[in-house]
């Protein structure tokens, strides 16, 4: 319309479907971010991700970029796999926190310590989504999931796993950051680390990984303002967020 | 190294010779006896060939993943382990048969289970012909007799995995590892086939993807069934074996792999001094040479299993004969390798009883 300025809309990248995430929950918004800067450093064409077992697994039916599945905590291997054949290519991995600091644990060490080109979106909600809220490895002390009715007991399940503060000390990790999508400013936050961390990426310097403390109201039983305040008091005192790490490039 | 020249090789070499030279691209595996000298000859030799990627994972769980990610690039990909080692990579496998990622898996299999020893055996069988992994699937599984057979079949693997878009097993031992052989070897592959499936970005085309959730029940019974009727066509056209002095034989031993060589030996023995004894050698072992069996039994009344695992080789071959002639199993588990001496013996005894009945 004459005289008005379009100011937002739907990413190019962003496929116009709806999606089977809950009201509320922070994978759709990460889904929108990477749509937005896969659009905006112009890599479609080359970009390639790999989805996860967990509430994300259908990540293919939204961006539109190449995907290949991988099995629960698989991705980074298959990531290595991938990059190694294709090294000019974005190669990135999508994974939720049981998918990545349970049951991939190893995998996901021994990538970044290998310092493999390749970005690690990690999805940290504290629960297991797509299972139906059970703990997760990031589940906070005190926390109730369905397999914690009391309550994280540290004595028992062992206290929080948090994995910037694990990535930080290997060689092979170039650029670890941690945000939410809680809020308007988080959320630009988050764009500009994923950012960041591709762009490291497209300069071949080693693993990175971008940690997003991300809203589940159905599993945390909080509508979706009440879980913007868990994430603020419940888990932003034990995931502390900003850079964990960040190579510093020599200019050239 | 030439080609199509006699060159003195070691099993693993031998294997992995012909797979660099049937273009694999791509090797990663994780250490275990008794199989090392196979990741050490690819380390070795992928560093001096142009384009080629090695790399020691954190696990065989690791190690088949990645192969998993190489083979949806579309490259020529292989890992290597042995029985502990293989059993992990079993949900990667299941994964590979889902999405029909080409793929070769070289499994030298040690006595089990468990962590059992490193001697040579046959026990993982039922594994490797059965799928392995959860949901209905096979692989093709490829047991050579001696080396040279280990490189034309290595180098063939790949083009089984290409053509049927399946992982291909080969199954050998500890002997057949680190025995020495004369082989001839073929020559670098160049014309190796597009795949326009394989996942690589976008470029300025569709985006496309590869899973194996599929969440409708008639997808995945629609996926299920294409995978079947590959499996009827790789039934069809790929069983192969090979037999020893069957025309005139009244027990015809059913063998492979190591078994096969040690029952040969046992069988000229016997030859030699007049027993009617033959080898029947299946070299696919998925598919089973079944038709090639079957059309034996027209003539032989009487088979004997010789396996160096308990009671596995000898389901398939029963299948094959469906009743139509008589089924013995000499098992011999836990690494043991009899000598053809042995062998022969327990043959005569056998072949005299049977005469005896008769
Ligand atoms: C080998 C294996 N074990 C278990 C599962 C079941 N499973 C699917 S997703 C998942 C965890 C999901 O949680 P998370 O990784 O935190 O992701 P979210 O769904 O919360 O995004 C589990 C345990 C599986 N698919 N494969």
């Amino acid at each position: 319309m004459k005289g008005m300025k379009k100011i937002i809309g739907r990413p190019k990248y962003l496929k116009d479907v709806p999606n089977h995430y809950c009201p509320g929950c922070g994978h759709s918004t990460i889904h929108r971010l990477l749509a937005e800067v896969i659009e905006e450093l112009d890599i479609r064409d080359r970009a390639i991700c790999i989805p996860p077992c967990g509430c994300a697994v259908l990540a293919y039916d939204y961006i539109d970029i190449d995907m290949v599945e991988a099995a629960h905590g698989r991705g980074t291997a298959v990531a290595t796999g991938m990059k190694r054949c294709l090294p000019d290519r974005v190669v990135f991995t999508y994974q939720g926190d049981g998918d990545l600091a349970a049951i991939g644990t190893a995998e996901l060490i021994h990538s970044a310590n290998r310092g493999e080109s390749i970005t690690t979106i990690f999805v940290n909600n504290g629960v297991y989504g797509m299972t139906g809220g059970q703990m997760a490895p990031t589940t906070v002390v005190g926390q109730k999931t369905t397999t914690t009715p009391k309550g994280r007991n540290p004595g028992v399940d062992g206290p929080p796993m948090k994995m910037c503060e694990f990535l930080a000390p290997l060689d092979g990790t170039v650029f670890l950051a941690r945000s939410t999508v809680h809020s308007p400013k988080q959320i630009k936050q988050t764009k500009k680390y994923i950012r960041q961390a591709f762009e490291s990426q497209l300069r071949d310097e080693g693993f990175s990984m971008v940690e997003i403390l991300s809203q589940c109201p159905s599993n945390w039983k909080l509508s979706p303002v009440e879980c913007c305040g868990w994430i603020e008091e419940g888990m932003i005192p034990q995931f502390p967020l900003g850079v964990y790490k960040q190579r510093q490039t020599e200019p050239s | 190294m030439k080609s199509n020249e006699k060159v003195l090789l070691r099993g693993s070499e031998a294997i992995g010779e012909a797979a660099l030279r049937a273009g694999c691209q791509c090797y990663f595996g994780y250490p275990i006896t008794p199989q090392n000298e196979l990741p050490e000859y690819m380390a070795r030799r992928m560093g001096e060939l142009p384009g080629r990627t090695f790399v020691q994972s954190e696990s065989e769980l690791a190690a088949i993943n990645m192969v998993y990610g190489a083979s949806a690039t579309g490259a020529r990909v292989m890992t290597s382990s042995s029985s502990p080692g293989v059993s992990l990579m079993q949900e990667g496998i299941s994964y590979l048969a889902a999405c029909e990622f080409p793929s070769v898996i070289v499994n030298i299999i040690r006595g089990g289970p468990g962590l059992g020893n490193i001697a040579p055996a046959q026990s993982d069988y039922f594994q490797a012909t059965r799928g392995g992994g959860h949901g209905d699937y096979r692989c093709i599984v490829l047991a050579p007799g001696f080396l040279q057979e280990s490189v034309d079949l290595t180098y063939r693997a790949f083009d089984l995995a290409d053509e049927y878009r399946i992982p291909v097993l080969i199954l050998g031992d500890g002997m057949m590892g680190q025995m020495m052989e004369p082989v001839v070897l073929p020559a670098f592959r160049e014309d190796l086939p597009k795949k326009e499936w394989a996942i690589t970005g976008a470029g300025k085309g569709k985006s496309r993807f590869i899973r194996s959730l599929l969440l409708d029940v008639h997808v995945e019974e629609s996926h299920n069934w294409k995978l079947y009727r590959k499996y009827q066509r790789i039934e069809r056209r790929e069983p192969r074996s090979d037999s020893y002095a069957v025309e005139d034989a009244e027990l015809v031993v059913v063998a492979y792999g190591t078994a096969a060589r040690i029952a040969k030996g046992a069988v000229r023995r016997l030859r030699a001094r007049g027993v009617k004894v033959g080898l029947f050698r299946p070299i696919t072992l998925w598919p089973f040479p079944a038709k090639a069996l079957a059309g034996l039994a027209e003539s032989v009344g009487r088979f004997l299993v010789f396996e160096m695992s308990m009671g596995q080789l000898v389901e398939d071959v029963k299948l094959a004969l469906n009743g139509k002639a008589e089924v013995e199993l000499y098992g011999r588990p836990g690494g043991v390798v009899v000598t053809p001496v042995e062998l022969s013996r327990i043959l005569s005894r056998r072949y005299n009883a049977m005469r005896h009945e008769a």
